[in-house]
């Protein structure tokens, strides 16, 4: 107690942090504690009470048996690999050029990303998915990839603040020694956007696996379900067992929570640089 | 070779090869598809058959004629006025956590947590949370005395229903607003919080004069965010009730979603997506309008 000044601003303070920091964690406690109950267990307990055991990982056991969450694990993940190669290849592309030559129709590039945001994507879906069928990506996992790699104004604003960072100096030591442009962008552009990147790794990563509109309109199919796909049909199937559920809950949860603990500096990075200014 | 070439070639070269990929998938993924619901909102295209009769205005006549349609968007109304509330708690958070205070960075970092859940799992969570018999807040309402509130049925009430969900929304999307907040409090200069204590500035003076003007372009933005956000809900009454009970939590864009791939009424669809991107856009004209008269920021 540094300075144990009593101060009524300070209590509500406190008191308000505190009722907000319960609100956020009451759902997942609940979905934790039920995880771990057998369904005799759960029909006797109260829904808050604790288990018997935290060891009890039956339930976890089932979820993998019956669910075929494995394989959703994987779909996600080969899906967020190729995306994440290919969108951070064109952001980092459109950014140099955007960043670094003026040329007449650069407005228009960049208005056309700002206007793209202002889509509703859900509404077009109508007319995407005659393309995606015609293209023969249906029910295929190139389906969500070619959704999800095309940059969006909030990625190119983010590396082009740090292109604008980057001096022109460099770019132009660099053609005094002859380096050709593809060169500067591959040598000294893309290795120093590498902050900006691995922050885009992180919210990308979370915002795709966390997606449930694209996987469950293109890729129906029992094998190529994703984690929140395969969420949905285990809760159909199953929609009386709520232990069964919470377990299942958990497990798609876990992923992403342990990342963000680890990583909550860049991720806090990443949300304020693209919606700030 | 390419590096023989003067850099006014180059930078041509390079101008298109880096654009031309990315602008072919923005054009493929975005203004072409929304081209064509242009012109699907002027057929009544089943969406399978290959002749798309050409209809003219009706699916515009019928979306403003058909109360049922309009009717919906009363629905949206709940996610709307749980936006503007998260967004005063989300400030109000932000300047708590932006003040002297122990152990801010775990209250942030506990408060944004809701923000990366995955949005089904979290739908699930909340249904299980609502639920009138097993649900634990009912039972949490139960054990602490408010037994009356503790039998309600929350997403099975048609009234109620909607600020059930919408508040599944407030707990995911608060922390996310408050750290946007945080981030613009930070970009306040603190010598001016300096200046004006000198002048004798009381806590809500600063506040009301300082504070939150300084928030104001941001502000703006997640109220923009939050409006357009509430015309376009999906996922949760998606995942959560299928709409029910009785359609009274059918949101506006499920209705979209449901008209072209449940009726096979694509033209229909196209016309009410047409017409709620031009809501989306006079949101956004109405806020730059009062943007610009705001002053010079």
């Amino acid at each position: 107690m540094a300075h144990s000044k009593f101060s009524f601003t300070g209590v509500i303070k406190y008191f308000t942090l505190l009722i907000g920091v319960f609100v956020v964690l009451f759902p997942p406690y609940v979905v934790i504690v039920n995880a771990f109950k057998s369904t005799d267990e759960f029909n006797s307990s109260s829904s808050m009470a604790l288990p018997n055991s935290f060891l009890n990982f039956d339930n976890f056991i089932a979820v993998f048996q019956r669910g075929g969450l494995l394989n959703g694990f994987g779909n996600v993940l080969i899906i967020i690999a190729i995306t994440l190669i290919l969108n951070i290849l064109f952001g980092t592309m459109v950014a140099f050029v955007l960043g670094r030559f003026s040329f007449k129709l650069k407005p228009v590039v960049f208005g056309a990303y700002l206007i793209a945001t202002i889509i509703p994507s859900i509404t077009t879906q109508v007319a995407t998915f005659g393309i995606i069928k015609s293209m023969g990506l249906y029910n295929t996992l190139g389906a969500p990839i070619v959704l999800y790699i095309g940059a969006d104004v909030i990625q190119i604003i983010l590396y082009l603040q740090f292109i604008r960072n980057i001096p022109v100096d460099l770019d132009e030591s660099a053609m005094v020694e002859g380096a050709s442009l593809f060169r500067i962008y591959r040598t000294i552009i893309f290795p120093l956007l590498t902050p900006a990147t691995a922050t885009l790794i992180i919210l990308k990563t979370i915002s795709i696996y966390n997606d449930m509109y694209i996987p469950y309109l293109y890729m129906p199919k029992q094998s190529l379900g994703v984690v929140t796909t395969i969420l949905m049909r285990f809760q159909g199937v199953n929609s009386g067992e709520w232990n069964l559920i919470c377990a299942a809950i958990l497990l798609i949860l876990l992923p992403t929570v342990i990342l963000y603990f680890f990583l909550q500096r860049y991720i806090f990075e990443g949300v304020t640089s693209g919606a700030v200014k | 070779m390419f590096g023989t070439l003067s850099y006014n070639k180059q930078k041509t070269i390079i101008i298109v090869s880096f654009l031309t990929i990315p602008l072919l998938l923005l054009a493929t993924f975005t203004y072409y598809p929304a081209l064509k619901l242009i012109y699907y909102s002027f057929t009544n295209w089943d969406g399978y058959s290959p002749e798309k009769p050409w209809v003219g205005l009706d699916n515009y006549r019928e979306v403003f004629a058909n109360p049922a349609i309009f009717k919906v968007f009363t629905h949206n109304f709940a996610y709307f006025a749980m936006g503007i509330l998260q967004n005063i708690v989300a400030i109000y958070f932000a300047i708590v956590l932006n003040s002297k205070l122990k152990g801010k960075n775990a209250f942030r970092i506990l408060l944004f947590l809701p923000y990366i859940m995955n949005g089904v799992a979290v739908a699930f969570m909340f249904g299980y949370v609502f639920d009138t018999t097993n649900g634990s807040l009912n039972m949490f309402l139960n054990s602490i005395g408010l037994t009356g509130l503790g039998q309600t049925s929350w997403l099975g009430t048609e009234g109620l229903v909607n600020y059930s969900l919408a508040s599944t929304g407030f707990w995911r999307f608060m922390g996310y607003n408050m750290v946007i907040y945080i981030a613009s409090l930070q970009a306040i200069p603190n010598d001016i919080y300096e200046a004006s204590k000198i002048d004798g500035a009381g806590p809500f003076q600063t506040l009301w004069r300082i504070t939150l003007p300084n928030m104001k372009p941001v502000i703006q933005l997640n109220l923009f965010l939050t409006v357009t956000g509430a015309l376009e809900v999906f996922d949760l009454p998606f995942v959560l009730t299928k709409g029910g009970p009785a359609g009274a939590s059918e949101t506006y864009v499920q209705k979209v979603v449901d008209t072209a791939f449940a009726y096979n009424n694509y033209g229909l669809a196209s016309a009410m997506s047409i017409i709620l991107l031009f809501f989306v856009v006079i949101v956004l004209l109405i806020q730059q309008l009062v943007l610009s008269r705001g002053g010079d920021k």
